[in-house]
């Protein structure tokens, strides 16, 4: 088992948090292990179409939290995982988030992938202030008090992308083919991009063309058609928000129909390892994804990471092919570490002094230092382009030089909008004449 | 017109033979240019004078610089290798005063190349890229140096298009030079470079061409433009035109091959079977196993896995139709609704199955010899795997029609089909007909699973996307018609794929099959019976 950071850390605040409490902490810890554990829930679908990609989720949250347990748990109490299966259906995820909170009394809950799962949660988790935490990349414009979004905002994923590819490195390109599933991510992802793209880029409107197919569409002869005509000059680009399935036969259209990384490169923000391991990859080698992680990185903690979930893995039967790690995961097992710590600060599970405790949180991650904002609920991580390789992973072609501020809304679609619950914050706001307006105040 | 010809032909000529000496092996002393390389102050100078090289020893040079490998050992430029030895600016072996190979001191420094001049290295270094071994990445160097407005790389194309065997890349080339010759100074030049762009169609010249329309001064070149841009402007139309043919064609035939089996239950018997979907999908998994097998055991011969798989998708999807007729089915013939929820359910719990034996996506390598196309016109490539569907469709429907038509256990079908009573008193198993004749029609499901899984993906729900399509399919044709069904799936298949580009807005995929239906429901209204009626009775009426 790795014995890395994590235990390192969670044993320096144990002994940071019993030296402020100067004597009172260590009898405290002692008389705590008969003390009984602290629930926490899981909701991820382990069945239905989603169960693919939110499944290995599961698995390292699990993970996390038998390493939290090893180093002799949190507040000196064990924590003890609720899971629960939504099983891909969005109302389930409202009942059972219901169940966890009033029946099970979790002190939180690791959960959601898709928007539409998190949206129908989000009532239940205000009205009843528990707290998520939500792992996944998504399409911003939200900043609950009671979620902590670890994925990226659309500024530390999609715009990086376009940057990147319109950067000499990335050919310079100059015109975008926006092509996505039929859904609020793509289609709010895209409005975004098409307007950082005219507004701050100076992209002509005719440059860019958008497109949307049904989930589980399997026809894109001419799609693939229409954007061969529309970047045959090879100054063109496509931004992929295909969801799932429907990548296959997208990817092998492009390939047959001989439209190449090199001259017309993809970009696709929904697809990452976990989701290649189980397609046909060679029509997509070369094409570029951008993420806050890849397995592929070459630090010491991701190494270490990598090494103790494959550990796991084969200790719970998961097949050596599918042990891989993914953006999503990792930010699902640094959520946990992150709670944990931020409890053991806070001396408490109660929510808002968990919430309290969170601000400005920092942590060691396989992405390096990782930090929860001061004010906005959302994290700072560092982005990376990577080049998909033959054996599914990603070759890293490009980073950025720190981490990236996260901005739930986007200042283009939003100028002057953002988000602060730190002290008398009331969530989000708009500047107007030099003053915040906070949104909940406004009729 | 003959000698302006002949006079562009010729400056042709000499510039190419311009580069060529340049860059003759005689006239370049390699040891002098890595020396005057490595001097800061005659580093940029000289990487202007190597711009139009091809030499690969100037390659190795490069390529030593830019990646630190360049170092002075004893008074002389070596090169450290990948394995730690050192080799002389002309590739040769570097020994020491022992005859031993030379090793560098520890902590010598390689010679800097600066930052400045990277951008530089890097480019005259893609150069090099058109005289590789792959053709593919010889093509997309070539197409990277036409769109790069590079005038240094006109004498290293001339030189790469003599050498060029490969007849696609060798059209790339000419295409890449002609877009540069767009920028030469020399009016005849351009026009002959407006003239080809124009006589080949080329699309990824427009933007070059419309520019030149706008900035030319010569009113003959500018002419010329505008002749070549409206040409290129019809090719593609035309080229367009073809494309959506194919593609509706192709859609047909994935159509086709996934209605056969319907066709036959649905059609001929008159089972309303749900679950017809999943037998495609039945299909779709032999292919999968068929390919993990071969993968895990017989990985030398992988790409032959698809013929084997093919035959076995007819039977194990055969073998499931005939379980499902014996067990189920055959007690409620007569009783559309009550098969059509069971059916359905059945189809359920495949579907479920599926899932939890296989997982959520699994997908289908494609043989090798299924990448890829031809390229029928610039820039229109028909892939293998379509032109595949298409044939393995036709086949299909040819095997089927001599089955049912020519043969004589057709004759039985058919008349057990028409007239059970009369066929079971001249002696006709009618239960065994029935049974076969279902587990026919679920095999071709499963054939037709095998083959869609190279375009598409497996998984448990890959059936849903299709059962509706081939239901509409056997309406439209005319319940019990193979001839119905062949003309059905040609009539949607070419209007989704023609109506499909003409729809504007941002989901045209949805719109254009939505248009579709609304035009078979238009035309059942007004024909309901199909466009081919059956005549006669089904099996269900005299059930």
């Amino acid at each position: 088992m790795s014995a890395w950071s994590r235990r390192e850390f969670l044993r320096g605040s144990l002994v940071a948090g019993t030296g402020l409490a100067a004597g009172i902490g260590f009898p405290k810890i002692l008389t705590a292990q008969g003390r009984e554990p602290i629930k926490v829930g899981i909701l991820h679908s382990l069945s239905g179409t989603m169960a693919i990609s939110e499944a290995p989720i599961k698995e390292v949250v699990l993970m996390a939290i038998g390493e939290i347990n090893k180093a002799g748990g949190v507040l000196g109490r064990k924590v003890e995982p609720v899971v629960e299966d939504p099983a891909s259906n969005w109302d389930l995820f409202a009942e059972k988030s219901k169940k966890l909170l009033l029946q099970d009394k979790v002190a939180t809950v690791f959960g959601c992938w898709t928007s539409v799962s998190r949206k129908s949660v989000l009532p239940v988790f205000e009205k009843n202030n528990g707290l998520l935490f939500y792992p996944v990349q998504y399409e911003g414009e939200e900043c609950s008090k009671n979620v902590i979004y670890t994925g990226a905002t659309i500024n530390q994923q999609a715009t990086p992308g376009v940057d990147y590819l319109m950067s000499p490195e990335g050919g310079g390109k100059k015109k975008f083919y926006l092509l996505g599933s039929d859904y609020v991510y793509p289609r709010t992802t895209n409005k975004i991009l098409r307007l950082y793209l005219t507004k701050v880029k100076k992209v002509p409107e005719s440059a860019i063309a958008e497109e949307y197919t049904p989930f589980h569409h399997q026809d894109y002869q001419t799609i693939v058609g229409k954007i061969k005509s529309f970047s045959a000059a090879g100054d063109a680009a496509v931004i992929n928000t295909i969801n799932g399935d429907s990548n296959v036969p997208f990817f092998k259209e492009l390939a047959n129909q001989g439209v190449t990384a090199d001259k017309t490169p993809t970009m696709s923000y929904s697809f990452a390892e976990v989701e290649l391991q189980t397609l046909d990859v060679k029509p997509l080698v070369g094409h570029l994804a951008s993420w806050n992680y890849f397995m592929s990185l070459k630090t010491p903690e991701n190494l270490k990471w990598v090494k103790a979930y494959k550990e796991w893995a084969k200790a719970h039967n998961i097949p050596d092919k599918q042990a891989v790690t993914d953006d999503p995961m990792m930010h699902a097992y640094i959520h946990v570490h992150l709670w944990a710590k931020a409890v053991q600060k806070a001396e408490s599970t109660e929510v808002d002094k968990v919430l309290k405790a969170l601000e400005g949180l920092q942590i060691p991650s396989p992405v390096g230092p990782y930090k929860v904002d001061e004010k906005n609920h959302h994290t700072w991580k560092p982005v990376y382009i990577g080049k998909i390789r033959e054996d599914g992973q990603f070759d890293v072609v490009w980073k950025t030089k720190s981490w990236v501020r996260p901005a739930p809304w986007s200042s283009v679609t939003y100028a002057g909008r953002d988000c602060d619950w730190s002290g008398d914050g009331k969530g989000s706001y708009d500047v107007v004449g030099g003053k915040r307006v906070w949104l909940s105040e406004k009729s | 017109m003959q000698a302006l010809v002949a006079a562009i032909a010729a400056v042709w000529v000499i510039t190419g033979l311009g580069g060529l000496a340049a860059a003759g092996p005689g006239a370049l002393d390699l040891e002098a240019v890595a020396r005057r390389l490595a001097a800061p102050a005659t580093q940029k100078a000289t990487l202007g004078e190597l711009a139009g090289s091809s030499d690969p020893a100037v390659e190795r040079l490069l390529r030593a610089l830019k990646d630190g490998a360049l170092y002075s050992w004893k008074g002389r430029l070596v090169l450290l290798g990948d394995d730690g030895g050192l080799t002389d600016v002309a590739g040769r072996p570097v020994l020491d005063a022992a005859q031993q190979p030379a090793q560098l001191e520890s902590g010598q420094e390689a010679v800097a190349l600066e930052e400045a001049h990277f951008g530089l290295v890097q480019r005259i270094l893609e150069r090099f890229e058109v005289f590789g071994k792959d053709p593919a990445k010889r093509q997309s160097a070539a197409f990277k140096l036409g769109t790069s407005g590079d005038a240094a790389a006109i004498p290293i194309l001339v030189r790469a298009v003599e050498g060029e065997t490969h007849r696609d890349v060798r059209a790339a080339m000419e295409d890449a030079l002609a877009k540069l010759r767009l920028r030469s100074p020399d009016p005849a030049d351009r026009l002959g470079a407006v003239k080809q762009l124009g006589r080949r169609g080329s699309e990824a010249a427009v933007p070059q061409l419309q520019a030149l329309v706008a900035e030319e001064a010569d009113p003959a070149v500018k002419a010329a433009a505008r002749t070549a841009l409206q040409d290129i402007d019809r090719f593609v139309v035309q080229r367009n035109v073809v494309g959506y043919l194919f593609n509706g064609i192709s859609l047909a035939a994935v159509l086709l091959i996934m209605s056969l089996g319907l066709a036959v239950t649905f059609g001929l018997m008159g089972i309303i079977n749900m679950a017809h979907g999943e037998m495609l999908m039945i299909g779709s998994y032999t292919a999968y196993v068929v390919q993990e097998i071969f993968q895990a055991r017989f990985a030398a011969s992988q790409d032959y896995y698809f013929f084997v798989a093919l035959p076995l998708a007819f039977l194990a999807a055969g073998l499931v139709g005939l379980v499902l007729e014996l067990g189920v089915i055959r007690f409620l013939y007569g009783r559309p609704l009550e098969t059509l929820i069971v059916t359905w359910g059945v189809g359920m719990i495949l579907q479920q199955a599926a899932r939890l034996y296989f997982g959520d996506q699994t997908s289908v390598n494609s043989p090798t010899w299924f990448r890829g196309g031809v390229e029928v016109l610039a820039g229109l490539i028909f892939p293998w795997s379509r032109i595949f569907i298409v044939g393995l469709a036709l086949a299909a429907l040819g095997a089927l029609w001599v089955l049912l038509y020519r043969s004589y256990a057709g004759l039985k079908v058919r008349a057990v089909m028409q007239n059970r009573a009369m066929a079971a008193c001249l002696g006709v198993s009618t239960r065994k007909v029935d049974a076969v004749t279902f587990a026919l029609g679920t095999a071709l499901a499963g054939v037709a699973g095998c083959a869609l899984a190279l375009i598409g993906t497996v998984d448990p729900e890959v059936g849903k996307t299709y059962i509706v399509d081939s239901f509409m399919v056997v309406v439209l044709g005319g319940v019990g018609k193979l001839v119905g069904m062949v003309v059905a799936s040609f009539c949607i298949g070419l209007s989704n794929k023609l109506i499909e580009p003409a729809i504007g807005g941002t989901a045209a995929a949805v719109y254009a099959k939505v248009a579709v239906l609304l035009i078979v429901i238009w035309f059942l209204q007004w024909r309901p019976t199909g466009l081919f009626p059956q005549r006669g009775r089904a099996a269900t009426e005299t059930a």
